[in-house]
Formats: structure tokens, sequence, C-alpha cells
């Protein structure tokens, strides 16, 4: 699966006509596309076209059918499940992650006050309403320190201030030399370098 | 030194959500309970206890095995947390092997505490008791894998509970006839097989547990 010889580089995400297959029906064919640090790709498409499968293949949680995918660097997925103890007070479910990720308590609370969760600290996850929880799984993601951000639906259920906040953020991973690539129906407040628009497969056989 | 510093952090969550949620207790609880019940059915026969106790303990632990079956693996998998610790680097196996090493922590010592509470119910005292907590000591860590195996073979199904108490069954079969072999033979023979036994399933079951991890993914 790494082929690091196909960029040249190592600090740029490369996949190469990859295919994915799932239930024995082809999601996608032959995608090829590149990411450098500071870039930002958007993925859109009508429901059920793959747009979650490429992020974990590209996260390395599934295997391409056909084709590589070189993704040389530390990621991080921010999917629609939460990964945190629905028990735990919020600060102490992330700093789980913040030890595994090697991060310290002062990142702890800069990941919550850039997702603005910092009230939320010493409140269980469970009493969570939909828009904090899809904070909680960005706020996870804010603190690692991967340059790779995978991101599925991360303006869900937030609102216009929330959405704001998360652009900010966006800028300032990206700014750092960070790349993201994320599939989103809600637009995002931050300029992508291009969009990668997956559509049906069988529809266009029919059309053929 | 990541993938160990990683381990022990997944361990102390584990131990830490397993002791907090009073998961612990559970098996504790109803293994004594399951050995209080046997002298109030077979009748207070001192040399009737004394034989089969040993063995009726033994099958107490089996049972108790069978509890948290369905409360090992699914939960953190339905959640996402397996898929963010591949993110991140760690394997199945690694993950597999980590949880089996918590739910032994949770489950062998508060076992073992029981265990020796319940004797006292049997009548078993002196060389007769440190065998048996030998055995189970033993044993435990086995068991640990195997639940954790079985759990993660069984993530997502329908009814995972009571196909988990069926292959979990014969599997340990071995275990039971050895642990509670060691107890009516004198000589520590049985406790050398038993401990072999252990060895393997403990060897083998990580695997076993990260390939079903790894299948459950796709």
């Amino acid at each position: 699966m790494n082929d690091g010889q196909s960029t040249g580089s190592n600090d740029r995400l490369f996949a190469e006509a990859i295919s994915c297959t799932r239930g024995g029906r082809t999601l996608f064919r032959d995608l090829t596309f590149k990411l450098a640090p500071g870039q930002a790709g958007l993925l859109t498409g009508p429901n059920g076209v793959g747009k979650s499968s490429l992020l974990r293949l590209l996260a390395g949680l599934l295997q391409p059918s056909a084709g590589s995918c070189t993704v040389p660097m530390a990621k991080a997925l921010c999917d629609d499940r939460l990964a945190l103890n629905e028990q735990l007070p919020f600060e102490q479910a992330l700093r789980f992650w913040a030890r595994l990720d090697g991060r310290v308590q002062a990142d702890v609370a800069a990941a919550m006050a850039r997702a603005g969760l910092a009230h939320l600290a010493e409140v269980p996850v469970r009493y969570f309403s939909t828009g904090q929880r899809q904070r909680a799984r960005l706020a996870r993601t804010y603190l690692t320190d991967a340059r790779l951000w995978l991101l599925d639906e991360p303006a869900n259920g937030l609102d216009t201030d929330s959405v704001a906040q998360l652009g900010t953020a966006l800028q300032s991973h990206l700014d750092d030399g960070g790349i993201i690539l994320a599939a989103s129906h809600i637009p995002l407040p931050i300029p992508f370098d291009f969009t990668l628009k997956l559509e049906p497969l069988e529809d266009l056989e029919a059309c053929l | 030194m990541f993938v160990m510093g990683s381990i022990a952090t997944i361990i102390w969550r584990d131990v830490r959500q397993s002791y907090a949620s009073g998961g612990t207790w559970l098996p504790v609880i109803f293994y004594l309970s399951a050995a209080t019940l046997f002298p109030f059915a077979v009748g207070p026969d001192r040399a009737l206890l004394l034989q089969t106790g040993g063995g009726i303990l033994w099958i107490a632990a089996l049972l108790a095995t069978l509890l948290p079956l369905d409360r090992l693996i699914q939960p953190d998998l339905e959640n996402g947390v397996y898929d963010q610790m591949i993110v991140r680097g760690l394997s199945d196996e690694i993950i597999a092997a980590a949880r089996m090493m918590s739910h032994w922590l949770a489950f062998g010592p508060p076992l073992l505490f029981a265990a020796f509470l319940a004797s006292g119910l049997m009548g078993l005292e002196g060389a007769a008791l440190g065998t048996l907590l030998a055995s189970l000591a033993i044993a435990t860590p086995a068991l640990a894998g195997l639940a954790v195996m079985i759990a993660a073979l069984t993530a997502g199904l329908k009814g995972a509970g009571a196909l988990g108490g069926l292959l979990l069954v014969p599997l340990a079969i071995p275990l039971l006839i050895f642990g509670a072999g060691s107890l009516s033979t004198q000589g520590n023979s049985a406790l050398l097989f038993l401990a072999a036994i252990s060895l393997l399933l403990v060897a083998i079951t990580p695997f076993a547990a990260g390939a079903a991890l790894s299948a459950v993914r796709e």
C-alpha cells in the first residue's frame, strides 16, 4: 500500500487509481488525486456514493480493491461516531485520547476552547445535544497533532456561529501546513483547492 | 515505546471504566450466589460437599465468565473507539491483547476473592483450598482471552450473548477438566497441564480476536 517513490516526497497524500468495492458493489473507480501541505479537498456527491468509504480508506480502515494510496503522515478521522466514554465528564473522556496521542493538559484545554466546549468540560458526555456531540468530535480531532484531517460531514448539526468557528480552526490547520479532506453538503468557510465530485457508478453505466 | 505506552493507557482506561461501572462486581455476586445455592440444593452433608464443592466452584467460574461477554467489545466497537485506535497506527492484535489484559485485571482478582469466600460454604480448606485458588489463578487469563475472542467474533450479531455462551463452553472444557481435576488428584500434574493449556490459549486468542476485529470492519 505504501509506495513512496510514486510521489518522490513524503509530505503529500497521494491516491493513484483507487477503487472501492463494498458488499459486492463498486462504489467508485480509478480515483486519482493528491494533496500537498496547506491544501484542502472537498468531497461531494449524493448519499451512498462512497464519500465515507473513501475517507475510511485513506484513514487505513479499509483496503482499496484496486490502486494504491500513499498516506505518509499521521491522520485524524472525524466521522459520525463519538469514540468518547459517555459516562465521563467531557474533559476526562478527552484526556484518554490526549494520553494516547502524547498531548498534555494544555492541549486538551485548547482543543475544547477551539470547539467552543470549554464551558462543558465537567458535563458528562451523555448529556450533550446533537450539535455539542458534533463539536466534541471536532475537539477530539483538534486534539491530535495529525497533519491529515479526514472530516466526514464536519458541519452536521452545527449552528451558524459554530460553522464559522469550525472554519477558523480549519484555516489555522491549513496555515500550519496541515492537509484537509472533507466530505460535506454544508458549505464550509474555507477555500478548497479542488472539489472531487463522486457520481453513482450504476447510473453512469446505465447511460452507456 | 509508543505501543507499550498506548497499551498501558488503554488498559488503565478499561480497568477504571470497568470498576467504575460496577461491571466487575456482577460476576462476583453471581459467583457467590451460585455457590450459595449448591449446599441448599444437595443438603449439608459435609463429605459430599467436600467431594463435589471444588468442581461446583469451577463450573460457577465458567458461568461467571459468560456474564460480561456482550459488554467486552461491542460498546467500544459501536462507538468507534477501535477505529480511532487503528487510525493512530495500533494493530487489531495489540488492541485485542490490551483488552484481554484489562479484562483479566477486572475479572481475575475479584473472582479469586469470591472463590475464597465461597470455598467456606463447601468446607474446603488447607491444601484443597490452595489448589482451587491456584487452578483458578492459572486458568483465569485463558478464560479472559477466550471471552475477549468470542466477544470479538460475535460483536454486532443479534443474540450475541446466547451464541457467545454456546461458543465458549466447548472451548473451555480442557480448562475445566484439568482445573477441576487438579482438586481430586494428588500431586500437581493436572496443574501443569492446566498451565500449558492456559499459556496456549493466552498466546492464540489475541490473534484470533484481532482477526475478528479486522473482519468486522470490512
